[in-house]
């Protein structure tokens, strides 16, 4: 096992910073504007990205034995050629818009991490993923809203946990009293004139004891469109120059900023992308998977320069339930794999850095033969960033059933 | 100071005995019947039920071979996949996206596009059939039993293939079996392709060692998913060897007795749930690629000796084996045990009261797990009548969108929107992930965003702004006459107040209906 802590070379910046300085949005925070709310963002890349091609290790001469037609070449080797992180690991060139971020130290990358579960079933995994329970499907909620739900807030906003999303997905039901929404401002009744009236009628109704439960759902559902009509998201145009790409992350992440903006207290985020299962004309540098990393990549990015010194308050994360077999398959595609790689960005990340115990590519050291092995648990991922982010006091309830000893943390984020 | 104590005891002892003395009148029993035994009043089906009387009713509803259903049959004739096989639908809707795949016109988005969208003329029809039934069918009771045994037998139709086995799995693997036996029912989904592929027993392959000799493993078409040893489940590090590969998949055996039968407190352990997985070695699907039927692969079976639940089988045997766990799963008292209790919080109560669940219980034994029986020992109960269960249970988003439309006598021409709008309230048909289903608790449906989307969904549809609904919302706009023919009288004074205060003299009929749709009354049956 190989410990990479190799920093970027080409990284003035990181060699002048050492390991001193906070990255970028901490300073940028630092420098003045009020400090909100702390937000954990979580994407959720549905249908297992190909991880060998986002952070791609050039330095395994097995990687390129295995993917004779969607290898990505190695740094320098033209225009179409991975971006060097740390002289082992490369991204790929359609994130590079990524790579400013990289270089400033606001954004890692986690290598080899999954779920311990060897089910390859995309279904079975992305629950395992969510309920953060792998191998247990009688878990009921999420391991997001156990987090939220673990933090005890006396004036919690109803708009703590939001997704944007049409139904609640499995990682926010619960108990944390999570919002699903696609249109943060469509959120409330729509009858068109006659909203108001009506959104008022339906609000004394449901105030009459003859609601019961449902009195206090409602409470919450008005109240959450009350702050949001009056916070008014939408006027919130992206700032900084940043441009979204007109995809659905894009537009999920850009009214993911307008809510961080408008101090609704937004404390989880949550949003899914799905495209990512690439069977067959996976393509390498160029191609379909390198089409969807662009647009992903553009929309993190996007966030990230929107934000500005707010992202000092955020972090990012993206996960997707399993990775792709290493070695390219028939039809020129991936099939469903084990371990995967994660993106950590925004304040407080010790960025810079692919964190990894990487268990290399060589047939022996495949799990079952064919896929990267696990060597991080996204449990251990997740514990410490809900643990340093959202100040969640016990992961006790979070991963029930887990040893979520700090000490198997990477250290991603600072205290 | 002491007597006003005593006065204020004694009157909470008055009410709560003329609580539990006091009866259900005629109309509040139609109503309960209509709203619990199907899904909703439909304007004048309360008198209709009084005419007859409600025992007649629920005595037609629990013999429904015999309610002519005309109208909805010639309805659906228009839905042609309903009547495919599943060899049928998968040779015309998943073969040329395969073909096409192979041929590398996968690059060709326009034919893709094409030949996924002609696919989803499956999921069309069959999402279309069980809202038009649900909302229309005079059947009403059967489509409830429909619902909860889809629900019970949960297959989703977005894992692989199962999208173009579910038509069949509802029409000939559950719709037959909802009056029968338990048994019956429970051995038809064990050995129904979409629960083989869903749960993955039709992969699930013995160890070599325990392998006839010179049998041949996995066969072609169900080796893309591959199959995870339960050594490499208990222990990922464990480094895998060869001959591990290939083996035993556990998930349907777990589910079957964790929710099919015994329930996840049923006394089971995981030796046995191992044990099961190895006995149903084999049981797997002809062809899955092609839509083949159930078939059991000797080859894949595993010989060896197994004990399961204390019955033991001796090394050699076959089909029998797994048949006779079925039997023995389907008799057994924590499977009576849990099918009254899931019956009685579908019916009854979110938690229903033991002494029902009990008795429930106790008829499923006697009558060899008869259905009819067993839901009738529901029906018969007086929880089941209880003023406290008069509606006390909030509508899963299913019932409350159909009946919703049933209030204001809505005619479907496309059911489609309503299915996207069961997604906004969370409730996708054919779409719980998780082997568990949908739960019958309203916690799982109170929820923010879901409650807003509730209300919307009432507005649009009184507004007529629901596309393929057809409403006859009455013209009236008197409030107390509308709440007394959309609801069959469940609203309160203190909501007709609200609304007649909020409405004014000026209200399109449309917005009043939408607030009698969308108040908390109308959320609970």
């Amino acid at each position: 096992m190989i410990n990479r802590r190799v920093f970027l070379k080409s990284s003035g910046l990181a060699l002048v910073a050492g390991g001193l300085l906070p990255n970028v949005f901490v300073r940028m925070a630092q420098a003045g504007t009020p400090k909100g709310k702390r937000v954990l963002v979580a994407i959720f890349q549905r249908g297992a990205v190909d991880g060998l091609n986002v952070i791609v290790p050039y330095g395994e001469a097995q990687y390129y034995a295995a993917r004779p037609t969607i290898a990505v070449p190695r740094p320098g080797s033209g225009e179409a050629a991975a971006l060097d992180l740390d002289g082992f690991f490369g991204l790929h060139p359609a994130m590079a818009s990524l790579i400013p971020y990289f270089k400033d130290r606001s954004a890692a990358f986690v290598h080899a991490v999954g779920s311990p579960d060897t089910t390859r079933s995309h279904f079975d995994a992305q629950d395992f993923m969510e309920s953060g329970t792998p191998g247990v499907k009688s878990t009921e909620d999420g391991f997001l809203s156990r987090a939220v739900a673990a933090k005890k807030e006396a004036n919690a906003s109803p708009l703590r946990a939001v997704a944007l999303s049409p139904a609640l997905p499995r990682i926010l039901s619960g108990n944390a009293g999570a919002v699903a929404m696609t249109n943060v401002g469509q959120f409330g009744i729509r009858a068109g004139e006659a909203s108001g009236q009506i959104a008022s009628s339906f609000e004394s109704m449901y105030a009459e004891a003859v609601a019961g439960a449902l009195g206090g759902t409602a409470k919450e559902s008005f109240e959450a469109a009350r702050i949001l009509k009056n916070a008014d998201p939408l006027k919130l145009q992206p700032e900084n120059g940043a441009t979204y790409p007109n995809n659905a992350l894009g537009n999920s992440l850009k009214q993911i900023a307008q809510l961080i903006k408008s101090d609704v207290g937004l404390e989880v985020a949550f949003a899914d992308v799905g495209g990512w299962d690439t069977h067959a004309g996976e393509g390498g540098a160029q191609g379909q998977l390198a089409n969807n990393l662009r647009n992903f990549a553009d929309a993190i990015s996007a966030f990230a320069k929107d934000l500005g010194s707010r992202m000092g308050d955020v972090v990012l994360v993206t996960m997707s339930e399993f990775g792709r077999t290493v070695r390219e398959n028939g039809n020129r595609g991936t099939d469903h794999g084990h371990a995967n790689v994660m993106l950590v960005l925004g304040g407080g990340v010790k960025g810079g850095k692919v964190y990894s115990q990487w268990p290399g590519l060589a047939p022996e050291r495949l799990f079952e033969n064919r896929d990267l092995a696990v060597t991080t648990d996204f449990r251990d991922v997740f514990g410490e960033l809900v643990t340093k982010q959202l100040s969640v006091a016990s992961l006790k309830t979070v991963f029930p059933g887990y040893d979520t000893n700090p000490k198997k943390w990477r250290g991603i984020l600072a205290a | 100071m002491k007597l006003r104590f005593l006065f204020v005891a004694i009157s909470a002892l008055l009410l709560a005995a003329s609580a539990s003395d006091s009866k259900l009148t005629e109309r509040q029993r139609a109503l309960h019947a209509l709203n619990r035994l199907g899904f909703g009043a439909r304007p004048g089906d309360i008198d209709r039920i009084l005419k007859s009387g409600v025992d007649i009713w629920i005595d037609q509803q629990l013999h429904p071979e015999a309610i002519p259903d005309r109208a909805v049959e010639a309805r659906l004739q228009q839905f042609e996949t309903l009547r495919m096989s599943d060899a049928e639908l998968i040779q015309k809707y998943y073969r040329p996206i395969v073909e096409a795949r192979r041929n590398k016109d996968e690059q060709d988005r326009e034919t893709m596009q094409m030949l996924r969208r002609s696919a989803q003329e499956v999921m069309t029809d069959l999402v279309g059939q069980r809202i038009i039934r649900a909302a229309q069918s005079d059947r009403q009771l059967n489509e409830v039993m429909v619902d909860f045994w889809m629900n019970h037998f949960n297959v989703f139709a977005g894992k692989g293939i199962d999208r173009f086995l579910l038509t069949s799995y509802e029409r000939d693997t559950i719709r037959p079996h909802v009056w029968g036996r338990f048994e019956d029912l429970l051995m038809a989904t064990a050995k129904s392709p979409a629960m083989l592929f869903y749960l993955d027993n039709a992969r699930s392959v013995a160890a070599p060692e325990n392998r006839l000799r010179g049998s041949g493993g996995v066969p072609a078409g169900l080796r893309r998913h591959r199959v995870t040893p339960p050594q490499l489940r208990r222990n990922p590090a464990a480094t895998p060897q060869l001959s591990m590969l290939g083996g035993i998949n556990e998930n349907y055996a777990r589910e079957l007795m964790e929710l099919h039968t015994l329930g996840v407190d049923g006394g089971y352990t995981q030796k046995d749930v191992t044990e099961l997985a190895r006995v149903l070695t084999g049981w797997s699907i002809a062809r899955p690629e092609q839509g083949g039927g159930f078939v059991f692969r000797r080859g894949m079976h595993d010989v060896g000796a197994k004990t399961v639940l204390g019955a033991r089988f001796p090394p050699g045997g076959g089909i029998e084996e797994g048949e006779k766990m079925i039997h023995i799963l389907a008799h057994h008292p924590a499977t009576a045990h849990h099918i009254a209790y899931k019956l009685a919080q579908r019916l009854v109560a979110d938690e229903p009261p033991k002494a029902l669940v009990d008795r429930v219980a106790k008829r499923f034994l006697d009558t060899d797990g008869d259905l009819r029986q067993t839901v009738k020992a529901v029906i018969d109960s007086p929880e089941f009548w209880d003023p406290h269960s008069y509606r006390a249970k909030v509508k899963s988003p299913f019932e409350y969108a159909i009946s919703a439309v049933r209030a204001i006598d809505g005619q479907i021409t496309d059911a489609m929107p309503i299915a996207r709008e069961l997604q906004k309230i969370g409730e996708p048909l054919y779409g719980a992930q998780p082997p568990t289903g949908y739960s019958d608790k309203a916690e799982a449906w109170v929820n923010t965003g879901a409650l807003l989307n509730r209300l919307n969904f009432a507005v649009a549809l009184a507004a007529n702004k629901m596309p393929g609904v057809r409403s006859n919302v009455p013209s009236a706009t008197n409030v107390d006459a509308l709440a007394q023919s959309l609801t069959g009288g469940a609203l309160t004074d203190e909501t007709r107040k609200t609304i007649r205060e909020q409405a004014g003299d000026q209200t399109e009929s449309s917005t009043i209906v939408g607030l009698i749709l969308g108040s908390p009354e109308f959320q609970k049956q």
